[in-house]
């Protein structure tokens, strides 16, 4: 009986290989810190559960920076207070495993306050171990979150003034504020009766994690006595005096049989399966016959220009969707950044064959200016010997350019009389189509379901109307 | 259709898909949101994680988890963003871990703006966060690369376990361009050497703290070695019109496309100028500028959206042999093709 009692748990590395120095048979803990107690425990239960082979442990930064030293699991060191990111990761990339976030008090709830709040809140399947200790032990002795009230410290010398430095944070209550946790506990070190409880809590939690059953959180009273410069049996005196007082113990969230079962899908991987679930296939990709374009309109920078809500954005993608089905190269850039000033939505199109280099029309070889302040904005910019079309309906100056192609289009009108002003983009892009002579009608029509996805048929045709009455104005009214 | 018309920030999460990346952690940010919102989007659909994390900070502690359990891991952001990741992708560095981060510059300093900048060259291309690291850089300038780089990226952070930036700004992520879908990859690289399964077999430990000084010294000169590997093998770059070119322009990114469209509108003029465009910044192709003055080049002009940072790396390559300018516009502007000619010709005004 005794011998087992001081047998090492198999959940500890036999040999401590990762340690720094000579002394690989013994831990880094100092005499009376309750690390050493809690590794035991998580050791001990992992062992008895037969779980150290599906574990994976991330240590801290803190004072259990080096956990992984004695933990026989799969180890992850993690950044100061980022170990619940960490863990949330590492459960996710490995849903079936046991994953134990081990965490101190200035980790937990100081930088890492929020790290634990959103892993707690998003029921991460995890195991989290919180060593409260009210102090910052590693950096040797500086105020936490958990420390006490008028508590010396290194860095509260006067001791912990409340209207300065705040009140201890109670992590286990306010965790359980929250929704999503299964099991929130809090326990203490500080005597034998209380150890054994601390292991049952211990063990309970990893059990939980066994069954997946999300988001476990044991809150552990604990001594530092070279942080507190006080003896072991002082310090474990000191947590049952002045800590208990504060840090209730007890379970403050127990979901038991309600906890919900954890489950994640599994990645689609096999490449056809992937293309068939994006809804890929390269069979889609065939140009349509192209038209006889002149030599003008071959490389084209066109801005497109109006006010917001005029479908500015629509009908410079729409051209940039159709001449991508001809085989050309194409872009498209909303007006970005300082260019939203001024209420005038509007957007670069270029379409040509060969690399595109600079992806703002800023001396376009076409304007298609849809209210009188882009054309007022736009019009000077447009390359001598370029094109404008401008909404007639809308503007009622006359365009100042002699040195351009003006085609002067009432393309509001024309879209209020099929009924729906809403279909100007697709009466600029039959329009366009006739001035060009880029695009056929009937393949723009072709084109309308992959324009506008999930549409109905009403819609389709109104849009299909569109494009022929843009179509039909300029080959009517333009020789 | 593998072939679509997408955005840039679109464009790099396909290429992340088509990579075998399997898990997105990201927190929005303008004008990188959109590759959240496609991760969000596409990621489901294949099974795989999309978490929009609390902050930056955990968002790049969660690519260092699933990095560390072996996934293909991403995150993207901007400036502000970026800013808040550089400790993490320290520890992904240190810990030499792959993954691969997503940079849509955005105007700096402090809140900025959310115009195209190119201001985090110094953060992202000189390591950034602590330590002796450096991360791989590649700066596409169109929505196709967007989605080649990034797959690219995945397999060179493999290749040497580290950090890759796809770097670029708001131009190349808000705009729209036809990109091919490239086929998916059929297999991943075995990562059982390092990755934490838990599993019996794979008890490994990722780590970047080493409390011996000798041992660390040890790791950084490893971590050195490899850095002298990446710059021998992996520099890449982009040259237009440099065969008989005496002005060379240099940029990146959207940059590169005004100069394109200036080097067509010089050569129009009979104005012998080329551009040369770094694709990786780091390692940057600093052999290929050094030669330029021996080819014949007379002037070099760097262009940048900010007020001049790589630039410092065209002059430490140049290392003093001709003098070299600067021109660079801030605040979300961006020079015209116009303007890049006004200011060669009032610098080399001499020059036909
Ligand atoms: C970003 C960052 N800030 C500060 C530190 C320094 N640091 C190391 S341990 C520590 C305090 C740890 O205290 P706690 O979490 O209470 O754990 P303990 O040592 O008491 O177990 C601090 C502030 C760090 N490593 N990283």
């Amino acid at each position: 009986m005794k011998k087992t009692m001081l047998q090492k748990p198999k959940g500890f590395i036999d040999e401590y290989k990762h340690k720094a120095g000579a002394e690989k048979d013994r831990t880094h803990y100092c005499p009376g810190c309750g690390h050493g107690i809690l590794h035991k425990l998580i050791a001990e239960a992992l062992e008895d559960f037969g779980l150290v082979d599906e574990t994976i442990l991330i240590s801290p930064v803190g004072c259990s920076v080096f956990a992984y030293y004695y933990f026989d699991t799969g180890n992850f060191q993690a950044a100061h207070g980022r170990a619940p990111a960490v863990a949330t990761a590492a459960s996710r990339a490995n849903p079936d495993k046991i994953v134990i976030s081990y965490q101190g008090d200035g980790d937990l709830a100081a930088i890492g306050g929020n790290n634990i709040l959103q892993a707690a809140n998003r029921g991460e399947n995890i195991v989290v171990f919180f060593i409260n200790n009210a102090i910052y032990g590693m950096t040797g002795g500086q105020m936490a979150p958990t420390t006490l009230e008028g508590q010396v410290t290194t860095t509260t010398p006067y001791g912990r003034n409340t209207d300065t430095d705040g009140f201890p944070i109670k992590m286990s209550e306010v965790l359980s504020q929250l929704t999503a946790p299964t099991y929130i506990e809090r326990v203490s070190l500080h005597d034998a009766p209380h150890i054994r409880k601390t292991r049952n809590a211990v063990r309970k939690a990893i059990k939980n994690a066994k069954e997946r059953k999300g988001f476990q959180f044991v809150e552990v009273l604990s001594t530092c006595p070279s942080g507190w410069k006080m003896d072991p049996v002082k310090s474990m005196k000191w947590v049952k005096e002045k800590m208990l007082p504060l840090y209730p113990l007890g379970v403050y969230r127990d979901l038991g049989d309600d906890a919900k079962i954890t489950t994640r899908p599994v990645p689609v991987m096999d490449p056809v399966a992937v293309w068939e679930k994006l809804g890929i296939s390269a069979e889609a990709d065939v140009d349509f016959p192209r038209g006889d374009v002149a030599e003008e309109y071959r490389k084209l920078s066109i801005r497109v220009a109006g006010f917001g809500g005029q479908g500015i954005m629509v009908t410079g993608q729409a051209l940039a969707s159709v001449a991508l089905e001809y085989g050309y190269n194409v872009s498209w850039l909303p007006s970005y950044g300082p260019e939203m000033r001024g209420g005038t939505a509007n957007c670069s199109v270029n379409i040509q064959d060969g690399q595109i280099g600079a992806a703002e029309a800023v001396k376009p070889s076409m304007l298609l200016a849809m209210n009188r302040p882009s054309l007022e904005k736009f019009e000077e910019a447009v390359e001598p010997g370029g094109t404008l079309i401008y909404n007639s309906t809308l503007i009622d100056i006359e365009p100042t350019r002699a040195d351009i192609k003006v085609f002067a289009i009432p393309i509001t009108g024309i879209a209020d009389e099929l009924g729906n002003t809403r279909v100007q983009s697709m009466v600029n892009i039959g329009a366009y189509a006739a001035i060009t002579d880029m695009f056929r009608v009937e393949d723009v029509i072709a084109l309308l379901p992959k324009l506008f996805k999930g549409k109905k048929q009403a819609i389709l045709d109104l849009n299909a109307k569109a494009v022929k009455a843009g179509f039909a104005y300029v080959k009517d009214n333009f020789k | 259709m593998a072939r679509m018309l997408m955005k840039g920030n679109y464009a790099a999460v396909y290429g992340a898909a088509m990579a075998g990346c399997t898990a997105y952690y990201g927190y929005p940010i303008t004008p990188a949101s959109e590759i959240a919102e496609s991760a969000a989007s596409l990621f489901p659909k294949l099974g795989r994680t999309f978490l929009q994390a609390e902050s930056e900070v955990a968002a790049i502690n969660m690519v260092y988890g699933a990095a560390g359990s072996g996934q293909r891991v991403m995150t993207g952001s901007s400036g502000p963003g970026i800013s808040l990741k550089l400790e993490g992708i320290s520890y992904c560095a240190g810990a030499a871990l792959p993954c691969v981060i997503v940079d849509i510059m955005r105007g700096g300093p402090g809140l900025g703006n959310i115009g195209p900048e190119q201001s985090d060259y110094n953060q992202v291309v000189k390591g950034g966060g602590h330590g002796n690291y450096s991360s791989i850089v590649l700066a596409p300038n169109s929505c196709q690369e967007m989605c080649d780089y990034t797959m690219k990226a995945f397999e060179l952070a493999d290749k040497y376990r580290t950090p890759v930036f796809v770097l670029t700004d708001g131009v190349i992520g808000q705009m729209m361009e036809s990109v091919t879908i490239p086929e998916p990859v059929k297999e991943l690289p075995d990562k059982s050497d390092y990755a934490v399964y838990g599993t019996p077999l794979h008890k490994n430990l990722v780590n970047s703290i080493y409390i011996d000084h000798d041992d660390l010294e040890e790791w950084n000169l490893t971590l050195h070695k490899k850095y002298q590997v990446i710059k021998k093998e992996e520099v890449m770059y982009e040259e237009y019109m440099m065969e008989d070119a005496e002005i060379a322009v240099i940029g990146y990114g959207s940059v590169s496309r005004v100069l394109r469209t200036a080097v067509d509108a010089a050569r129009a003029k009979g104005i012998k100028m080329g551009l040369f465009r770094p694709v990786t910044l780091f390692p940057f192709p600093e052999k290929e500028i050094a030669a330029m003055p021996g080819k014949g080049v007379k002037h070099i002009l760097t262009v940048e959206l900010s007020t001049g940072q790589m630039v410092d790396d065209v002059n430490l390559a140049l290392a003093g042999s001709i003098k070299s300018d600067l021109y660079f516009r801030l605040g979300g502007n961006v020079p015209s093709a116009d303007e890049i000619l006004g200011k060669i010709s009032e610098l080399y005004g001499e020059v036909k």
